[in-house]
């Protein structure tokens, strides 16, 4: 598959390399020639292209045509929506994805047909209000885009569920309880596992329902 | 009319000033140095942000807007901020200025109404020279040659 990213700051970078390393056909295309120069030291000459990846002149040299995935990375959410809008309008690039720094710019990015959109600053902004929102429930990973929440769990001698086997347990909707360490030692969960005080429970949650796995595990006293 | 326009250039300023005597005026301004083209007196309403923050757009009014001008010196933010205006909004009326004439023709293509100044200025100019009548601006607004500009 031949992918373009656009943007070689870190994002572009490293999203370079691992799709590099998965010998995917790349070109990443950086504006400033000192940075590009940087970039080529470390990715290869071949993989970097010298130029600005919103004109179309520059995007009919890179292979826009060809290209099977367009990503655009740089910092900024209006050169990011260029970058896509052009790759679909003028190129018809079949997967278009986007950066955006501003999670409010999402939906203006979907609506003009970006594939996928990733928000960083969405995704630290869910993690960090769940953060706050509770000492108890501690997010340790996020699924798609951040809806979906791996979190942990330590239970103390308060919570209500210790003693209860987990098939006992009224989970929220698409919720589970995936792993549990105990005593250092991780274990495989399963309906039959009794919870102990110390347990450090592994769930995945949808993250609209992660109040009511804490409120389970650890109700307000 | 409502008129709102994102960016206090000599453009941008100009246009606030013109017509500020017959409409109803705000201008969007990230930099508030550049508020000082406006003058002392004037009749513009004024905010100060971005053009692409969403809260900063309804504060200026754009959901009264009969018309938004979105002439910041960035190409993209003119353009991203137009589809905001028009796909959150409903804005009817939106003009873009659009520097890159390969970019305002792609963009014309999606129906926005983009202005290339140098175009504008190279065939005045050529006019001029020629001393044939000045067109309108539609005229000069299209790439006549395949050059690198």
């Amino acid at each position: 598959m031949y992918m373009i990213l656009v943007g070689g700051g870190n994002v572009g970078a490293q999203l370079a390399k691992r799709l590099i390393a998965r010998e995917h056909e790349v070109l990443l295309m950086e504006k400033d020639s000192r940075q590009a120069q940087r970039l080529a030291s470390m990715l290869g000459e071949n993989s970097i292209y010298v130029g600005d990846g919103c004109e179309i002149q520059t995007q009919r040299d890179a292979g826009f045509g060809r290209a099977d995935v367009v990503v655009a990375v740089t910092g900024e959410d209006e050169d990011n929506l260029v970058v896509c809008q052009m790759a679909k309008t003028v190129w018809n690039v079949n997967r278009v994805l986007a950066r955006v720094n501003d999670p409010s710019h999402e939906a203006l990015f979907q609506s003009i047909g970006v594939n996928q959109t990733i928000s960083a600053t969405g995704i630290i902004y869910s993690l960090l209000d769940q953060q706050i929102s509770s000492d108890d429930l501690i997010p340790v990973g996020a699924l798609q885009r951040g809806s979906i929440e791996v979190v942990e769990a330590v239970l103390s001698n308060r919570s209500p569920v210790i003693g209860l086997a987990v098939r006992d347990l009224k989970l929220p909707p698409q919720t589970n309880i995936v792993w549990l360490i105990r005593d250092d030692q991780g274990h495989i969960v399963d309906g039959t596992t009794a919870l102990q005080e110390g347990d450090t429970l592994v769930a995945v949650v949808p993250q609209v329902h992660a109040g009511a796995l804490r409120e389970i595990l650890h109700p307000e006293f | 009319m409502n008129i709102l326009i994102f960016g206090c250039g000599r453009t941008g300023a100009a246009l606030a000033l013109g017509l500020s005597t017959d409409h109803q005026v705000t201008i969007i301004e990230q930099n508030p140095e550049a508020l000082r083209r406006l003058g002392q007196r004037h009749k513009c309403k004024v905010v100060i942000g971005s053009g692409l923050d969403e809260d900063i757009l309804v504060r200026a009014g754009i959901k009264e807007a009969d018309v938004f001008i979105a002439v910041t010196r960035g190409d993209n933010t003119n353009l991203m901020a137009a589809q905001i205006a028009q796909l959150s909004y409903g804005v009817k009326r939106i003009c873009v200025r659009v520097a890159d004439p390969y970019r305002a023709d792609a963009y014309r293509n999606l129906g926005f109404f983009c202005i290339t100044p140098s175009l504008i200025l190279a065939g005045m100019m050529t006019d001029w020279i020629d001393e044939k009548p000045y067109q309108t601006a539609d005229a000069y607004n299209v790439i006549k040659n395949e050059v690198q500009i």
